[in-house]
């Protein structure tokens, strides 16, 4: 049987990114030239994918810049983060349109898995529900911490420290039945003894996050 | 006979009372007829063959014995006031690194053949000394004074029981714990400077195996080296009396946690 004249394969390579953040060619060309002059022979025929993100101009001279690097002999195969209009202007060049792993519509997202752990957390141990929730049946003793990517619920006394949103995740908050932490933080923003002092009166409670300061409701658990 | 079972007798914190309720239920669970070795862990400050009253019958030590310098029947002390009571005592002239997971594992399986019950008593901290009196425990009795900061310590060596023992490490049923809260004042709980039982409970949330008041009774057996239960006219020496029988699986109510009342005519004239 004939071996057929083309095959499509799926590989992935490794390509360098420059990213663009002025819309100055003038001012590109030279700092470019102070990059290419440290290490001439590594950029030789290299090919570039160009990130527009920080470009806004739909009227941005994407061909000068091809050229610009074209003839620093440097390849550019195709343009990355760009709004809709240059994204026209690339495809006219004949450039691809590249999706970067975080832009990709079908990004695979990882499960979202709890973590339940059902007894007293110690002074000096340390909990840590990665990508998820993290659910205490117990106490978290003086000097224990439990951390969550996602939310902390406590069925027990909470004495020690809790941080929830610990990737960032402002949505998450912090559930305790009964609140006498060292520290609550939520995304980074952070409670300590005394704050959580001003609420004396709630026993039970959620901590959120409001804007960019935290706030906490009674609650009847 | 039962299978042997290993008690720790630990806490963090130093100066809690390990040595001394070692010693003093060592001496009960013998009084009770249970053959039982007490185990000095504390290389280098050892205080158990003091307390006992046998520091000068030390011939050979607990580190003798890992390193093969001498056999167990050379190196246990016989108790000479109670009958089934044995001394294992430390090495004062080494330091805690003496002790290897290997050394002390031998030893203690070794022990596990003659006796029922092979008390270890731990040094403080949270170093070699006492990881290796913890590791190898089936049983852990918490030593813990009614203060802020030796609660805290506890709650820490509970923490390391749970992850740390070699019952943990090996996925078996975990270690046996138990709360002994050592130097209560029900005078100095009323007027605020201690924690409570109940608050002591709450945080540690673990058995209460008994409450041994403070008393002057403790000071002076440590100094004439006999172990307090054995005054059973103590206060002291009734609780860890209690403790023991508790410990055996006995059903005894706690005494010595509320302030004595003074007797009708003793609040008429004085006492």
């Amino acid at each position: 049987m004939q071996k057929p004249s083309l095959e499509l394969k799926g590989s992935s390579f490794t390509l360098s990114v420059l990213h663009i953040n002025h819309a100055d060619l003038n001012k590109v060309a030279a700092e470019l030239d102070n990059k290419l002059a440290i290490a001439p022979q590594f950029f030789i025929g290299a090919p570039l994918v160009v990130n527009l993100s920080s470009i806004q101009d739909a009227n941005y001279p994407l061909a000068g810049l091809k050229d610009l690097l074209l003839s620093r002999n440097l390849v550019i195969v195709g343009i990355t983060g760009a709004p809709s209009a240059i994204a026209n202007q690339a495809q006219s060049l004949g450039l691809a349109i590249i999706k970067s792993g975080k832009q990709s519509a079908n990004q695979p997202q990882l499960p979202r898995t709890t973590k339940i752990v059902k007894q007293n957390i110690r002074s000096g141990q340390q909990i840590y529900a990665q990508n998820g929730d993290l659910i205490i049946v117990g106490a978290v003793g003086n000097g224990a911490e439990v951390i969550a990517d996602g939310s902390i619920h406590i069925y027990g006394s909470l004495r020690g420290k809790a941080m929830a949103g610990a990737n960032g995740d402002r949505n998450a908050v912090i559930i305790a039945q009964t609140l006498d932490a060292e520290l609550v933080s939520i995304a980074g923003q952070y409670w300590l003894t005394e704050n959580l002092q001003a609420h004396a009166t709630i026993k039970s409670g959620c901590i959120r996050l409001e804007g960019d300061s935290l706030t906490l409701d009674a609650l009847s658990l | 006979m039962h299978m042997a079972q290993i008690i720790v007798v630990t806490s963090g914190k130093g100066g809690v009372g390990k040595t001394t309720s070692s010693a003093a239920i060592a001496t009960g669970l013998a009084l009770k007829g249970h053959k039982t070795v007490v185990v000095d862990f504390d290389i280098g400050l050892r205080n158990l063959d003091l307390i006992m009253g046998c520091e000068r019958r030390v011939v050979y030590d607990f580190v003798n014995v890992i390193n093969g310098e001498a056999n167990l029947n050379q190196t246990l002390i016989k108790d000479k006031r109670t009958s089934n009571l044995y001394i294992l005592p430390a090495s004062q002239t080494r330091d805690k690194d003496a002790l290897t997971k290997e050394g002390v594992g031998r030893v203690l399986d070794e022990l596990r053949k003659e006796f029922e019950y092979i008390i270890c008593d731990s040094p403080a901290g949270i170093e070699t000394g006492a990881m290796m009196a913890l590791y190898f425990a089936d049983i852990a009795i918490v030593t813990t004074n009614p203060e802020v900061s030796s609660v805290r310590d506890s709650d820490r060596i509970l923490g390391m029981l749970q992850s740390k023992s070699k019952r943990a490490e090996d996925g078996l049923e975990p270690v046996k714990e138990f709360l002994l809260l050592t130097r209560y004042s029900p005078t100095r709980v009323a007027t605020g400077e201690m924690l409570s039982v109940a608050d002591v409970e709450e945080i540690l949330a673990i058995p209460l195996l008994g409450v041994i008041p403070e008393s002057q009774a403790v000071l002076k057996a440590s100094n004439s080296g006999i172990p307090v239960i054995v005054d059973q006219e103590s206060d002291a020496g009734q609780a860890y009396s209690d403790s023991v029988a508790r410990l055996l699986g006995e059903d005894v109510a706690m005494r010595f946690v509320t302030e004595e009342k003074k007797g009708f005519l003793k609040r008429i004239f004085g006492s």
